[in-house]
């Protein structure tokens, strides 16, 4: 265990926080503005992956399955916003069951449509290479999903802390019925962000699904990390998200190198502990 | 009083055809009835503590697959509890299920609302983690396969007298949480889930409570694992993964939460659907969905809430009527 060891792991960390923060952080906007917790955000995560593969075959463009990905699923996150959870009132319980009831219908209809075989999207060769930083080797496309993943973190941040937009979303974080109050559309809002949350991990699962593999059963492993990262970040918040994420992912990381046993264990534990503690994540406002 | 004795009356009859009909109806009813009947044991533990405490837990299954992988280990290792130390295994795997919970619940109980949610969530992926990588012990992703059923005079290998024995752990399992739910104690829970603040007011330890209904329900999870490694003869992390916890929850809110006897309808009919259309038509899944997403739609009370609303529907219609008829009379 050298140290290029170290940062080696330290990089793979990081890029996968990078991943993780796409997924995470549309999860913590969608909790932070509604109070939801979404169960089917992994199903968002593995169909971007699914759609990206069918415009990809069709239209031989990596770069076009991006965006053609993102909005799809950004456009059946704001249905099932829309349709199904608006009129559903508030009981947390009720919410959360009728997402496992959707993440089920996702799981079966992915499967229908894209059968059950391990694909991969492959990412156009330019990215595929390589770079050789003081003799250790930097595969591109990592580098790529941390600059992508911080490209998209200073967007948001700017939309949410420099925009009228931005500033009506914080007002219904922290007191919906206040903004409602002050005319603020929470109802619109509320559609944007879910649309917005389903964008981000369905952006996760095309730029994922280049190492991850986009495979049946990936919806629920993804699930549980973007939690992680939700949780020790603090529900609702675009900063803690971010820390949140580089946390899981070195975490999950070095935890699979050095104690490959209980690695995952050593993820979700600091969790448990953090939620004890303090409930509403290290970042999260009561 | 008496419409109490009348279900108990009803539910025991049921229980009384369940157990004259199935081993009839050949094995593949036989093997479906025994894999349904261990899952509603856990179902029911959910129920205690979302239909009785308004505690919604998303980690049951940790409970459950400690009780089964307890068993699997035992089993395979050191070849315990595969003959008349069987009897051994049932209170060590609820032992092993509570002394988990007593543990999670230090965390957990502290929360509430969607909080305890996401802890509970937390806790179950602790145990999947150890389940999912602690090759040594737990075999891995592999999981670990049963050499064979317990026998003790009884031949637990014969899938009829496997039967009759979950059947009875069944029922004897629902008998003690009911008795529970309707003592003081079982009160003072429902008390807390209608409102905890007034509840403290009056001077109520609800953290206490909570917390041993908490342990309580966790030491019927671990006895539903135990069964669970027998009767599924392979115990994996898919025993303990989120999807497992989530169907639990799923199932009580079908049938109908704080009824018990709705958690064990609404383990049969996702078991009935799951494992018998499955054989039929590839789209049951999209039926299993379709079936979640309608009852949360239409019926919050579950399965079991049907016929109080049926009475409530008629009732509220021959009182419009009543009031018609007062209307059109002259003064």
């Amino acid at each position: 265990m050298n140290t290029q060891f170290w940062i080696v792991q330290a990089f793979n960390g990081v890029s996968y926080g990078a991943l993780l923060f796409l997924v995470g952080s549309g999860l913590s906007l969608i909790f932070g503005v509604m109070r939801i917790v979404n169960l089917s955000h992994g199903a968002y995560f593995l169909w971007g992956g699914y759609i990206a593969l069918s415009v990809i075959s069709a239209s031989t463009s990596w770069a076009l399955s991006l965006p053609v990905a993102a909005l799809a699923v950004a456009l059946i996150g704001m249905a099932m916003e829309r349709i199904f959870l608006r009129p559903l009132g508030s009981e947390p319980l009720r919410q959360v069951l009728l997402t496992v009831g959707f993440a089920f219908l996702f799981q079966q209809g992915a499967l229908d449509i894209w059968g059950g075989n391990n694909m991969d999207i492959n990412p156009p060769s330019y990215l595929t290479e390589s770079i050789v930083v003081g003799g250790i080797y930097l595969p591109l496309y990592r580098v790529f999903m941390i600059g992508m993943a911080a490209a998209i973190g200073i967007v948001l941040w700017l939309i949410m802390e420099k925009t009228r937009m931005g500033a009506a979303v914080r007002a219904t974080v922290d007191d919906a019925q206040m903004a409602r109050g002050v005319g603020i559309d929470t109802n619109l809002i509320s559609m944007f962000i879910f649309a917005l949350g389903a964008f981000l991990a369905a952006l996760g699962g095309v730029i994922g699904g280049a190492f991850l593999g986009i495979y049946p059963g990936l919806d629920f492993e993804m699930l549980p990390l973007a939690f992680a990262v939700v949780i020790i970040g603090g529900m609702g918040s675009l900063g803690g998200a971010a820390i949140g994420a580089l946390a899981v992912g070195l975490a999950d990381n070095f935890g699979k190198a050095l104690f490959p046993e209980v690695s995952y264990f050593t993820l979700y534990a600091p969790m448990v502990l953090i939620l004890a503690v303090k409930p509403t994540g290290l970042f999260g406002r009561e | 009083m008496a419409s109490q004795q009348r279900k108990i009356a009803i539910v025991t009859a049921i229980l009384a055809a369940f157990a004259y009909i199935v081993p009839y109806s050949g094995s593949f009813v036989v093997l479906l009835a025994t894999r349904a009947m261990t899952f509603a044991i856990l179902a029911m533990s959910v129920d205690l503590l979302l239909g009785y405490t308004g505690l919604s837990s998303m980690g049951q299954a940790a409970y459950f697959g400690v009780g089964a992988y307890l068993t699997a280990v035992l089993a395979t290792k050191f070849h315990v509890g595969l003959g008349w130390d069987f009897w051994l295994v049932v209170p060590l795997g609820i032992l092993v299920g509570a002394a988990l919970a007593a543990l999670f619940g230090l965390f957990a109980i502290r929360a509430g609302g969607v909080y305890f949610l996401m802890i509970t969530l937390a806790l179950g992926q602790c145990v999947w983690g150890l389940a999912y990588r602690w090759n040594s012990l737990t075999g891995g992703d592999n999981g670990i396969n049963m050499t064979g059923r317990p026998s003790f005079g009884l031949d637990l290998g014969n899938e009829v007298t496997f039967f009759y024995l979950v059947l009875a752990f069944l029922a004897g399992s629902m008998l003690m949480m009911y008795v529970l739910v309707r003592s003081p104690f079982g009160q003072s829970l429902a008390g807390i889930r209608e409102r905890e603040l007034r509840m403290q007011i009056l001077g109520y330890n609800t953290w206490l409570h909570k917390y041993i209904i908490f342990v309580i329900a966790g030491g019927f999870g671990g006895l539903a694992g135990v069964l669970w490694a027998h009767t599924n003869g392979h115990v994996s992390p898919e025993t303990v993964v989120l999807t497992t916890s989530v169907d639990s929850l799923l199932m009580v809110v079908l049938g109908g939460a704080g009824t018990l006897v709705g958690a064990t309808i609404g383990t049969g009919i996702v078991f009935g659907l799951r494992e018998y259309l499955s054989t039929l038509v590839p789209w049951w899944q999209y039926v299993l969905g379709a079936v979640y997403v309608l009852t949360i739609l239409y019926l919050p009370m579950g399965l079991m809430g049907i016929p109080s609303r049926l009475r409530q529907r008629f009732a509220s219609q021959g009182k419009k009527e009543g009031a018609k008829k007062l209307a059109t009379k002259p003064s």
